[in-house]
């Protein structure tokens, strides 16, 4: 027991004496949960459209104001040559062309039909797909619209129309950084605790003062625990800094469920990351070859984890590899608690498991980290 | 005079896949006695060291240290031997007192025990103004002189010494070797390689390992006599020249 205090004292002194490791243990929440929510948001925005418009009637004026009153979509050009759009989409700087026939006007009036071409640059999937359904909810909502302003009612009604009204549960507003913070904060606390801790080990490997230590009559856990608790300590605080004061105060996010649940699965969590990074710093002799792993887990961590696409929607095979990864089980937990509200109950398995990561690392790292080669 | 063996080593070998680093040596420092491992560079001598200190497990042979054997009480070795190796192994980022409480501390010296020893190895080094200063600031001869004088700070029966005064100009070399004899005074044996010849003259027994083997080991009057030769420089040519190792 005085061997780990004196450990401990040690450790505690290293740390505050490296003011860059200081600062970022208390800039990095901050600055990457300040950017990273606003920046990694899935609502498309800034869809840049060219539209050719070939009719320049009153119609096709109130139609494009109407696209670009939206909020979606940037009007890139406004012109009448097709080739003029085309151009543009090929230089990517349009990512959809809307090509708005000659007699636009007049067709509706007059024979209650009409046709628009739209032309989808496909390179960006996801931003041609949700932008070109923007725009298909634009344009048909404007048909609503146009039906009822000017046709006699008789014939807007010839045919039911079922309308869908969805509200949305646990983020009633699809507010993005209620979904991102929670997640980011998961990798950023995996970062300090394992990589941070690893780092550290194989410093002393390098330096040479772990062979000081192993020569001593220092016992493997009392070594291993006085690297745990500091990393685990700074953790915590990362966390606290990140929910109460970046995500509280910046975000507004209150969470639903109780932060007693959300700590105590945190704690054991910790020790599983720490544990990951006991078992990098073991295999790895130089700090270079301790950052390439840590890179390496860090990848997984990010892409297999939930954090960005959901582990449900995976190919099968992936969602095994998203089940190994114990950054996938904390994310699921926080957005749990914080947006559901879940208790000890509901998260009664991911607690059971990330126990066993916990278990099974550090029994791992113990093994495997030699006094004596 | 009858005297106290404190290291013994029969047929120690250490092998790397199919390099024989040490090649069944065989040897008995007894206590209290200065004994110099010579060797040139990649002679053997500090991975013969590093079993002896228990960072190591031998290939076969034995050994005993301090009475513990190397193999199975290696952590009983540890307790009271003290190391010095040949990368400078404080901790930089703390100052010289903290380094001195904390391998003081994890040795399990009392509190008393290190004020008093801390405040005592001070003044001997001569660092009392510097005691609150990084250790990383401090010139490379004293950090030499304070990684020795911590090394045996918690009293250890044998301290062993890894080319302690490599890159170190003659004048603190000196002085480092006034702390050996110091410390050899107080009924610490002292294990220490080198390759430097003038030292070896300091020790009162040296052994000199070629190509993994103890070529000979004796005092250093004693060798030159065999040799008949003058300097230790010489005995030392007349047995490396026959090295099939080159140096690392």
């Amino acid at each position: 027991m005085r061997t780990l205090i004196f450990l401990l004292q040690k450790e505690f002194r290293q740390i505050f004496r490296d003011k860059t490791i200081l600062r970022l243990i208390i800039a990095m929440p901050i600055i990457q949960l300040l950017v990273m929510p606003l920046a990694a948001d899935y609502e498309i925005k800034n869809i840049n459209i060219s539209i050719v418009d070939h009719d320049r009637s009153a119609f096709s004026q109130k139609l494009v104001s109407k696209i670009v009153a939206s909020g979606y979509f940037k009007l890139a050009d406004y012109g009448n040559s097709f080739e003029e759009g085309f151009r543009l989409m090929e230089k990517n700087k349009a990512d959809l062309v809307l090509e708005i026939p000659a007699d636009f006007e007049k067709q509706i009036i007059r024979e209650n039909t009409q046709k628009l071409f739209v032309a989808v640059n496909a390179i960006n999937g996801t931003k041609a797909m949700v932008g070109s359904t923007y725009l298909g909810n634009i344009i048909s909502d404007f048909n609503q619209n146009l039906r009822t302003e000017i046709l006699p009612p008789s014939k807007t009604s010839n045919s039911p129309q079922i309308e869908i009204v969805s509200s949305n549960w646990f983020n009633r507003f699809l507010n993005y950084p209620v979904f991102m913070v929670p997640g980011i904060l998961v990798i950023l606390v995996s970062m300090v605790g394992a990589f941070m801790c690893a780092l550290n080990i194989v410093k002393e490997k390098e330096v040479g003062t772990i062979e000081q230590i192993n020569v001593t009559p220092i016992r493997k856990h009392h070594f291993i625990l006085g690297k745990l608790i500091p990393f685990w300590i700074i953790g915590m605080f990362v966390f606290s800094i990140g929910l109460f004061l970046v995500s509280r105060v910046v975000y507004g996010i209150v969470p639903e469920g109780s932060i007693l649940v959300l700590y105590s699965f945190l704690s054991i969590y910790l020790l599983a990351v720490l544990g990951l990074g006991l078992i990098i710093s073991t295999y790895s002799n130089t700090q270079q070859q301790a950052m390439s792993l840590a890179f390496f887990f860090m990848m997984i961590f990010v892409l297999m984890g939930g954090l960005f696409t959901s582990v449900d929607s995976m190919p099968e095979w992936s969602q095994w590899i998203a089940r190994l990864n114990p950054v996938t089980y904390f994310i699921e937990v926080m957005r749990m608690v914080i947006m559901k509200g879940s208790g000890f109950n509901e998260i009664k398995n991911h607690m059971i498991i990330i126990t066993g990561f916990a278990i099974f690392f550090n029994t791992w790292a113990i093994i495997n980290y030699k006094k004596t080669s | 005079m009858k005297q106290n063996i404190v290291i013994s080593t029969k047929n120690l070998t250490k092998r790397f896949g199919s390099f024989t680093a040490v090649d069944e040596i065989s040897f008995d420092v007894f206590e209290g006695e200065i004994f110099g491992f010579l060797g040139a560079n990649g002679a053997g001598k500090t991975t013969a060291m590093r079993m002896l200190c228990g960072l190591s497990l031998p290939t076969s042979g034995n050994a005993s240290v301090a009475g513990f054997d190397v193999y199975r009480k290696t952590e009983k070795i540890k307790r009271n031997i003290g190391y010095m190796s040949q990368k400078f192994s404080l901790y930089e980022d703390l100052t010289i007192l903290e380094n001195v409480k904390f391998f003081g501390g994890i040795y399990g010296m009392t509190k008393a025990s290190i004020k008093t020893k801390s405040e005592e190895l001070l003044v001997q080094l001569g660092l009392e103004k510097e005691a609150t200063k990084l250790v990383g600031s401090l010139p490379l001869g004293w950090k030499q002189k304070l990684a020795f004088s911590v090394a045996i700070f918690h009293d250890p029966k044998i301290v062993f010494l890894d080319e302690p005064t490599g890159g170190v100009d003659p004048v603190t070399r000196r002085q480092f070797w006034d702390l050996i004899y110091d410390a050899s005074e107080k009924g610490i044996t002292v294990f220490v390689t080198t390759h430097y010849m003038d030292e070896a003259e300091y020790c009162n027994r040296i052994s000199m390992m070629v190509d993994g083997k103890i070529a000979a080991l004796d005092s250093p009057k004693q060798l030159k006599k065999t040799y008949e030769v003058n300097t230790m420089d010489d005995v030392f040519y007349h047995l490396a020249r026959g090295a099939e190792r080159t140096s690392d």
